[in-house]
């Protein structure tokens, strides 16, 4: 593959709060390469959000970027100033939210602030700002731009906000877009709408784009790559196919095999048991080990004693397993899926 | 006014249009704002209403007795004797052409005041609201120094240490009533700098000088209009109870609170000295208080459809 657009290597964001320090984000690698969609799952708190806010450098005190270095077309975000972080957000990298209605501005007309876009960064004149954000309306197919670039964020759906917002986003063709569970928030109907929309700009604009989400599903369906997380950092990273076909890790074949398959009769659904770990206290070892039926059933034991290391297990299937560490005495154990 | 366009794909309404259309079915901002009104005009059209000059010493131009009650032809006067609605002061002055002129002083004092107030206000309660930490408290713990004091009583201290006059009583009312704005400001911004909106704002590389002016103040404006109307009332009441000790406008500016200053004496021997300036103060600052309700009211976010 050719050079990764954005390569973040060894980020670790903490927070650090009075009952102690939360490693929200601890050693993440990952690499988004132009043009694609880079699925990032994984259950709620296991850093996917503040991964994304981290290579913006939005994160809100008390949580700050303690290590790690995030490379974007040949510079690291994290050793620009404030002032030059300004210019690569919105322009170079932009970014889009869970809830479309909350993250527009209530007291301006939506036009306004797509126009504003155009303002802050091309220091464009209203009247060609606003012309620009009428086409950009229309662009995201929202019916009578015209007359809808006066309305207030109230008087929209959330899938007409969540058009605005993805208008917002790539108003200036960025680079690189980061979707946080875009569709959350929406009906499933329109879930698919905003989902085309963004995979039909992406084909446009030739944008990448990490896509954040909990959604096996919607994964699936638009991602090229996919990247798991699982307590601040990443288990498993594999193209789509590969991951649904084989996944490597235990923590990935519990979540797939979590999913519920329509037409297919179960008594119960198949659960991980146990909890995300504290991220105050994490467990030595991989932190999955507490959960990790494999662990158990192949009798590990450096599982809980120290943490394997990224293996690479395909040309583009990379695991933090102990399972499929070369050993002399065991050997690599095949997952269950991968034997049938 | 009732009928209620259907709103498909006719152009939306303005959010200050829909306020001002709420407004306008508040009766108390009805009242509130048509006594506004009035005063306003009355105030640019003084030296038409008032049928002398304020100042005028009408001993010796006219057959007028010192502190003569009002003189009302339509109500029995004798058409012989000179028309003085509100009577003559102590000074053998028409009382009615002082309030007339009154009314500039006091609205005078009510805007330059609150807008003093707020422009102040709002700068250190956005900082300190956007910032927090250390400039938070250093900014807030000033203004609760500034509150810990009744704020007449501060009043008086700052006027006497800048000396008397109306200048300097406007001076000490701005910054008595500055605390306010600032807290109220800082609460905004408190809860709105949370808000995904601003996150959203950053994410498309807003700064944060335009994404606190631009993007939260807007936001925080109306608890802010109605603290200022409510605010007017303070401040005419603070600046005629100033000049009523007279710490402020001095004799023989037409002010109400030094026209009852001046005439207290009398209250029992000649009660129209005091009795027309404290209406004109209670008609204005009731004025202020009903519209401030009305806008509290019409601001409500929680009233929005």
């Amino acid at each position: 593959m050719s050079e990764p657009l954005l390569d973040v290597r060894g980020l670790k964001t903490y927070f650090f709060t009075e009952d102690g320090v939360v490693k929200a984000v601890d050693g993440v690698d990952l690499q988004v390469y132009p043009g694609e969609v880079l699925g990032l799952v994984g259950e709620s708190g296991c850093g996917k959000s503040v991964t994304s806010f981290s290579i913006l450098r939005l994160v809100d005190e008390p949580g700050r970027i303690v290590a790690g270095e995030v490379w974007f077309e040949g510079q690291n975000l994290l050793a620009l100033s404030e002032a030059e972080m300004s210019r690569i957000r919105g322009n170079r990298i932009s970014m889009i939210f869970q809830q479309p209605k909350s993250s527009l501005n209530p007291v301006f007309t939506i036009g306004d602030q797509i126009a504003e876009v155009f303002q802050v960064h091309q220091g464009m004149k209203k009247r060609q700002a606003w012309r620009e954000a009428v086409n950009l309306l229309r662009l995201v197919g929202l019916p009578d731009p015209k007359s809808k670039a006066h309305a207030y964020p109230h008087q929209l759906s959330g899938g007409q906000a969540q058009r605005v917002m993805i208008a917002m986003a790539l108003a200036l063709r960025p680079k690189l877009l980061i979707a946080d569970e875009p569709t959350t928030a929406l009906d499933v109907t329109i879930q698919a709408q905003i989902m085309d929309l963004i995979l039909d700009l992406r084909a446009r604009f030739g944008t990448a784009v990490i896509l954040i989400s909990h959604d096996l599903g919607l994964i699936a369906e638009a991602a090229d790559r996919v990247a798991v997380m699982y307590a601040g950092r990443i288990v498993e990273q594999a193209p789509v196919q590969e991951l649904f076909a084989a996944p490597k890790h235990p923590y990935t074949q519990g979540l797939i095999a979590s999913v519920p398959v329509l037409g297919r009769l179960q008594a119960r659904l198949s659960t991980i048991p146990g909890t995300v770990p504290n991220l105050i206290q994490l467990p030595p070892g991989c932190r999955f080990a507490p959960r990790c039926q494999a662990r158990v059933s192949h009798d590990l034991a450096q599982c809980t004693q120290s943490e394997p290391e990224l293996l690479q297990v395909g040309p583009e299937h990379w695991v933090r397993c102990w399972l499929y560490e070369p050993q002399p005495e065991s050997g690599p154990i095949p997952s269950t899926k991968e034997a049938a | 006014m009732t009928t209620t366009s259907p709103e498909t794909n006719v152009r939306p309404v303005s959010l200050w249009r829909i306020t001002w259309r709420r407004l306008l079915r508040q009766r108390s901002a009805q009242v509130g704002g048509a006594i506004l009104l009035a005063l306003v005009l009355i105030a640019i059209f003084a030296p038409v209403i008032a049928p002398y000059d304020p100042l005028e010493v009408l001993i010796g131009k006219e057959d007028v007795r010192k502190r003569e009650p009002p003189c009302i032809h339509l109500l029995g006067c004798p058409p012989d004797k000179p028309q003085h609605i509100m009577g003559i002061d102590g000074n053998f002055r028409d009382v009615f052409s002082r309030v007339i002129y009154g009314t500039r002083v006091s609205l005078f004092v009510g805007f330059t005041t609150v807008t003093f107030a707020i422009v102040a206000g709002t700068l250190l309660g956005a900082i300190s609201g956007y910032a927090g930490g250390w400039i938070d408290n250093v900014i807030m713990r000033l203004m609760d120094v500034l509150m810990a004091f009744p704020s007449l009583l501060l009043a008086i201290a700052i006027v006497a240490v800048l000396g008397r006059g109306l200048q300097n009583a406007l001076l000490a009312i701005a910054i008595v009533s500055t605390p306010v704005y600032a807290r109220v400001v800082r609460a905004s911004v408190l809860s709105l700098k949370e808000r995904e909106f601003v996150q959203a704002s950053r994410a498309l590389g807003a700064s944060h000088a335009h994404i606190l002016l631009r993007r939260i103040l807007p936001n925080a404006l109306p608890p802010l209009i109605v603290q200022g109307t409510l605010g007017v009332a303070t401040a005419i009441l603070d600046a005629a109870a100033l000049s009523f000790l007279g710490l402020g406008a001095q004799p023989p500016t037409p002010e109400w609170g030094t026209m009852l200053g001046t005439e207290r004496n009398q209250v029992f021997t000649a009660p129209h000295l005091v009795f027309f300036p404290g209406l004109a103060i209670m008609i204005t600052v009731l004025a202020f208080n009903l519209l401030g309700d009305g806008l509290r009211d019409a601001l409500d976010p929680r009233l929005k459809q």
